[in-house]
């Protein structure tokens, strides 16, 4: 990192003055806790006890053999507790909340996920918590907006804009304008003003840190392959991070491409975009030359997002993180693919990962290792991809 | 030459009034339209005119600013036809022009290309509501090489960091009222006396606040604290409301306003 928040050029804090205080007043007190024994003693024994770290590093047998490339690992953040990567970043923020005395947190979500980790964590800790959510992302992603409710949340629907992630992150803004003073906002990705990209990253770090401790046990060396998806790039940056110094790890992000990059309807922000200032950071966005924000559009509510972490970013600009667009035909085919042949159905998020792995293993030497990190588990996708495949599962 | 809006300040001190700084988005319903209804709240009593740029995610903006953002961009808005407007308004007035847009809609045009248009059209100002002081060198050296003025703003969360903003405002500081978003209030709750404490004391630039301020009377009673009213959304509201034919309601309502506001 260049200056504090940037990352080269990407990053920066770029909210308006009402929120300035309380971004400043984040920073201060992450800087205050990240390194204090008591709290991460408290953090590790949440990560280990309620949300049941370390995830599993599998060796995925059959798929190794069926692919005949690289032996295959899948790190199984699909099976910590609420389904998905989120919790990791999540409890960490709220546990923070609680420090600074915050009695009210939002957040944002778009396939849910993070929706329901917050909420859940919410709810352990005794806060009150109010998610935003897009309309048309309630309607694919209904089973989450449910569960969220169960939980204790309260979810606001979305009808600006796309109706879409990017337009529930701009009315979750909107109200931490308003209720800044006792309000916490809980991003759920590595994006937004600074200290939240370097602050997400840190939660979800866990999970390179793992792969290399896990893999070291079993094979004796580091990875030749990391596979995540990306859509504001979590997962991806916490699978990537402790390998990014190790310059013989190939880092692969999978971005959304929808209908394809060469029709109006992806996400793929590293393939398209272009730099911007939006929702706090100066990184890629899908934009017009006026600089509106192009609605954007893929299968996976989680990855419908029109821009990307500002890491990621910078990560592209130097050239040490590779990125590739995965179709929703194509992410569709390794949902399927994953379930049958190992019996694991990958979120369609994380299906964009494996994806993306079923493409470039093939061409890896035997010898070498591809790690797959299963961001989520796909039981909230099953109705939207029997829907894709014209089936229909209503029980009416 | 000298900035219009430091002239305008200088005039209305010299008659003893209260600025009257109002907002409107550019191309909603169309830029016809606004070229009227900015000419129309300049012959009312305006002294200052905000030309709203639209942007597709305004996240500063309450629900009237962010319908009338979305009419304008469907209309197909953008800043070279805005430009184009601005350079006909200057055939009809030389009063204070600043444009009110999100940092994204400057940083992709091209900053140095974008101050460049604004001295050749003749804009006196920009309010960027994204961009916090800390960002100001994103375009600060751009604005200043073409004499616009960059204005800040500060809000009722900034505290200690009111004093380091006014000491580097140029043209106005625009004061935010209350927390939260653009948009009518029955009330604005804020502490103002305590708000502008720091800013009181010292040589400072003309402080305006706006936010909420929804009619003449509000205007009227928050611009006894300060050096002006700004108003936009309750502005905006009535263009939602008569579309093609809002001028004259615009123009009303505007004529109204600043006989409150005097007297």
């Amino acid at each position: 990192m260049d200056k504090i928040g940037r990352f080269g050029e990407f990053g920066g804090q770029y909210v308006p003055e009402t929120v300035m205080t309380a971004v400043h007043e984040l920073e201060e007190a992450y800087n205050k806790y990240k390194d204090d024994p008591d709290f991460n003693k408290e953090l590790q024994s949440l990560y280990h006890d309620y949300a049941n770290r370390p995830s599993m590093l599998y060796y995925a047998e059959k798929m190794t053999k069926d692919l005949g490339g690289a032996k295959v690992y899948i790190k199984r953040e699909d099976l910590n507790h609420t389904g998905a990567h989120k919790i990791n970043n999540v409890l960490g923020q709220i546990l923070l909340a609680k420090k600074m005395g915050k009695r009210r947190v939002i957040a944002e979500t778009g396939a849910g996920q993070h929706g329901v980790a917050t909420a859940t964590v919410c709810a352990l800790m005794g806060l009150e918590c109010e998610v935003y959510m897009g309309k048309t992302d309630m309607e694919r992603q209904s089973l989450n907006v449910y569960r969220m409710n169960l939980l204790g949340a309260k979810v606001t629907g979305v009808n600006s804009g796309t109706s879409t992630l990017k337009d529930a992150i701009n009315e979750a803004f909107r109200d931490w304008c308003s209720n800044i003073d006792t309000t916490f906002y809980c991003i759920g990705s590595v994006m937004g003003p600074h200290p939240y990209p370097t602050m997400v990253r840190d939660f979800q770090k866990v999970i390179s840190a793992e792969i290399k401790s896990q893999l070291m046990e079993k094979e004796g060396k580091l990875p030749d392959a990391v596979f995540a998806c990306v859509g504001g790039g979590s997962n991806a940056m916490g699978a990537f991070y402790n390998f990014i110094d190790d310059k013989s790890v190939r880092l692969i992000g999978a971005e959304a491409a929808g209908r394809g990059i060469d029709t109006p309807d992806h996400a793929a922000t590293v393939a398209k975009g272009s730099v911007g200032i939006f929702h706090g950071m100066k990184s890629l966005f899908l934009q017009n030359e006026y600089g509106q924000i192009d609605p954007v559009y893929s299968i996976s509510a989680g990855l419908d997002y029109p821009g990307v972490g500002p890491e990621h970013a910078y990560l592209n600009s130097i050239g040490r993180a590779e990125y590739v667009d995965i179709t929703d035909k194509e992410a569709v085919h390794a949902f399927e693919y994953l379930s049958k042949t190992e019996g694991i159905i990958p979120a369609i998020e994380s299906s964009h990962a494996v994806a993306a792995a079923l493409k470039i293993i093939p061409n890896m030497d035997k010898k070498q290792i591809a790690v797959i990190n299963l961001s989520g588990r796909g039981d909230k996708d099953v109705y939207s991809i029997a829907r894709y495949r014209g089936v229909n599962i209503n029980e009416e | 030459m000298k900035n219009r809006i430091d002239s305008c300040f200088e005039q209305l001190k010299a008659k003893n009034k209260k600025a009257l700084i109002t907002f409107i988005t550019a191309g909603d319903p169309d830029m016809t339209v606004t070229e009227k209804n900015i000419m129309e709240m300049l012959d009312n009593g305006s002294d200052i005119i905000e030309i709203g740029v639209p942007f597709s995610d305004p996240i500063a903006e309450g629900t009237t600013i962010q319908k009338a953002s979305l009419r304008a961009l469907s209309g197909g808005t953008n800043l070279d036809i805005i430009f184009d407007m601005v350079r006909n308004l200057r055939k009809q007035t030389q009063k204070p022009l600043v444009l009110m847009m999100y940092v994204n809609t400057i940083f992709k045009f091209g900053t140095e290309k974008f101050f460049g248009l604004c001295k050749e059209c003749e804009i006196d100002g920009v309010i960027v509501p994204d961009l916090p002081f800390e960002e100001r060198d994103e375009i600060q050296a751009y604005a200043d090489q073409n004499d616009i003025y960059n204005i800040y703003l500060v809000s009722p969360t900034s505290h200690e960091r009111i004093e380091m903003i006014s000491k580097e405002a140029k043209g106005f500081l625009y004061i935010v009222s209350s927390l939260g978003v653009t948009g009518t209030r029955e009330k604005i709750t804020t502490d103002l006396n305590y708000l502008l404490e720091p800013i009181r004391n010292g040589n400072h630039c003309p402080c305006c606040i706006g936010f909420g301020i929804s009619d003449g009377e509000q205007a009227k009673k928050i611009a006894d604290y300060c050096d002006g009213a700004i108003m936009g959304s309750a502005i905006v509201e009535i263009v939602e409301k008569y579309g093609k034919d809002s001028p004259v309601h615009v123009g009303e309502f505007i004529r109204s306003v600043r006989n409150t506001l005097d007297n």
